[in-house]
């Protein structure tokens, strides 16, 4: 009897309900009326004509989209690898339990807890033109200063040193997590063929985490991918749009100029190569650990 | 578990001696700019204006602090986040616990199809359905207001995801012992397995919090009255216009006032929330 019950009620379906409405509400319906407003010609005045695909054509051809689709390729290119190493390295120098590795770790991910406003802050703090803590470094040892915020190419580099500060936690904790699983006797037969450190890290960490190398690096591809508050905060996008990235580029069109098709489209483009990524982030989730291979 | 097999691990290349140096050394690096950034927060602004090396010498104060006390806007702002932050939780928390008890342990038509449906919310980035949402929450006059700010958070499909985790994770024999019984699902589900869920619930709720709490882009565009402004934005605001104000030292004290929240909980909850961005990120 119990068993029946379990087995389909359409009354246990009033569980979901509340979540299921939010989610409809809020997220599925959004998500079509954005693909629906991407269709159209719309402005501040209201829901304007049908225009087919002329919002993503007036996107590809806008040269300031064409520049933060570059400018976030190039962040992401240079972010993401440091990222994943870095994030490597301390989860590799910190992999024992004991007090002085979890002082580090706890200390390593603590920034990511901050909010991006605290972080920009933090980093602007450090970089500003006479008063900031590099200007001061560079004074005291004689060096010309950089002006970091507003020098083209520096400007974006300001922004990816900050974002890396602020996200470094969560790679290096899903290395740990994946060190923890290799299994010790794979250590134990190194140890009786007297294998050096190098060789190990070579032969037996790196394959047994390959993994979750991949993974890390396809999070972080879209974490980074969506850089917004850092670039906005920081350099305001300049100088002459060098560091403006996607998002920000979304959000001046939707938000600022209010070209709202416009900026849906934009933001469609963006959600296309996230779901692509995503769906790359799945299919190695649910593909089988080659742990025990 | 892990802890065992480490002390048989042979003298590998992680966590030796060099590598845990430089690993020091780059913690320095890394809390540089916060140490530089709680220095200018005791300097008197006026000093500052001088030469900002002079965070190197005395004399400190605290009256950044003060003034902080003294300026109800900041207060105002922390206030909103937190109503915000704490709605948002508890709102997270209801929905998710319900929906994955639903989906862990109960049988109703299209379950597995909606649970699906409902997985995939989690590849939606909140760029895709925001300018949407912008115009949905004008029609409703929803915009400053806290409602309006707390609600788009709560169709987060993690939460759900997570909790469903959990509640498959608890023994099947747990409720069909109830169910024998003739216990309602309500009474299992409010009397046998939420109080079961308590650590779960511990994680969902701390990450819920941060998340909310440093929430940008939305309050960024919902909340355009001032006095609206959750913490970060007012923080952004005054920001954006620093040289000119408030000074250095006063922004930077208001900056370590507003992290202060985060870093609390962060320090006595670290367990959870490395427990939640590490599982919601890999599973």
């Amino acid at each position: 009897m119990a068993e029946s019950y379990r087995r389909g009620h359409p009354g246990h379906a009033l569980f979901i309900l509340p979540y299921l409405t939010a989610f409809v509400v809020l997220l599925a319906f959004p998500l079509f009326w954005s693909i629906w407003l991407s269709l159209h010609k719309v402005d501040l005045f209201g829901p304007g004509r049908f225009v087919g695909l002329t919002n993503y054509t007036r996107v590809l051809a806008d040269p300031v989209f064409l520049q933060a689709f570059r400018n976030t390729i190039l962040f992401v290119a240079l972010s993401v690898p440091t990222l994943v190493a870095l994030g490597l390295f301390l989860a590799l120098a910190l992999n024992r339990t004991t007090r002085t590795t979890s002082f580090f770790r706890g200390l390593f991910f603590s920034s990511s807890v901050l909010s991006v406003t605290i972080v920009t802050l933090i980093w602007r703090f450090v970089f500003i033109p006479r008063d900031g803590l590099i200007p001061v470094i560079f004074e005291q040892l004689g060096l010309q200063p950089i002006n970091f915020l507003s020098t083209s190419g520096w400007s974006l580099f300001a922004v990816g040193v900050a974002t890396v500060w602020w996200c470094l936690g969560l790679p290096m904790m899903l290395f740990l997590a994946a060190l923890q699983q290799i299994p010790a006797d794979l250590y134990e037969a190194a140890a009786l063929d007297n294998a050096s450190p190098w060789r190990v890290l070579r032969r037996i960490t790196l394959p047994s985490i390959a993994r979750t190398i991949m993974l890390v690096t396809i999070i972080q591809i879209v974490m980074q991918f969506q850089l917004f508050g850092q670039a906005q905060l920081m350099t305001n996008g300049g100088p002459n749009g060098t560091s403006r990235p996607l998002v920000m580029y979304i959000y001046e069109t939707g938000f600022i100029r209010w070209d709202v098709g416009k900026g849906a489209a934009a933001s469609e483009l963006l959600f296309l190569i996230i779901l692509c990524a995503a769906m790359v982030q799945y299919i190695i989730s649910t593909r089988k650990p080659e742990v025990r291979e | 578990m892990s802890r065992d097999q480490s002390t048989y691990r042979p003298e590998t290349l992680t966590a030796s001696r060099p590598l845990l140096w430089i690993a020091a050394l780059l913690s320095v690096v890394m809390m540089a700019p916060v140490a530089w950034l709680v220095g200018l927060s005791i300097k008197n602004n006026r000093e500052l204006m001088l030469g900002t090396e002079s965070v190197f010498r005395l004399p400190y104060t605290l009256v950044n602090y003060v003034n902080i006390l003294h300026s109800s806007q900041a207060f105002g702002w922390f206030f909103n986040s937190m109503i915000v932050a704490i709605g948002q939780t508890i709102g997270v928390l209801v929905l998710s616990s319900l929906a994955g008890y639903a989906f862990a342990r109960l049988e109703f038509p299209l379950r597995r199809t909606i649970f699906v449906i409902v997985l995939f919310g989690l590849a939606v980035p909140e760029q895709a359905v925001i300018i949407a949402r912008h115009q949905m929450f004008n029609w409703f006059g929803l915009h400053n207001s806290h409602l309006g700010l707390m609600l788009p958070g709560m169709s987060s499909a993690f939460g759900v995801f997570l909790m469903t985790q959990f509640f498959r994770a608890i023994p099947k024999e747990i409720d069909e012992a109830a169910l024998l019984d003739n216990a309602s699902q309500w009474r299992i589900f409010w009397k046998i397995m939420l109080p079961l869920t308590l650590p779960a619930q511990a994680t969902l709720g701390i990450f819920t919090f941060l998340h909310a709490w440093n929430d940008y882009w939305w309050p960024l565009i919902s909340a355009t009255k001032k006095e609206m402004y959750t913490l970060t934005i007012g923080i952004a605001s005054s920001q954006t216009n620093f040289a000119q104000s408030e000074g250095l030292g006063f922004l930077s004290a208001q900056a370590v006032f507003a992290s202060l929240p985060v870093l609390i909980v962060y320090i006595f909850f670290q367990r959870h929330i490395v427990t939640a961005v590490s599982g919601g990120a890999v599973k």
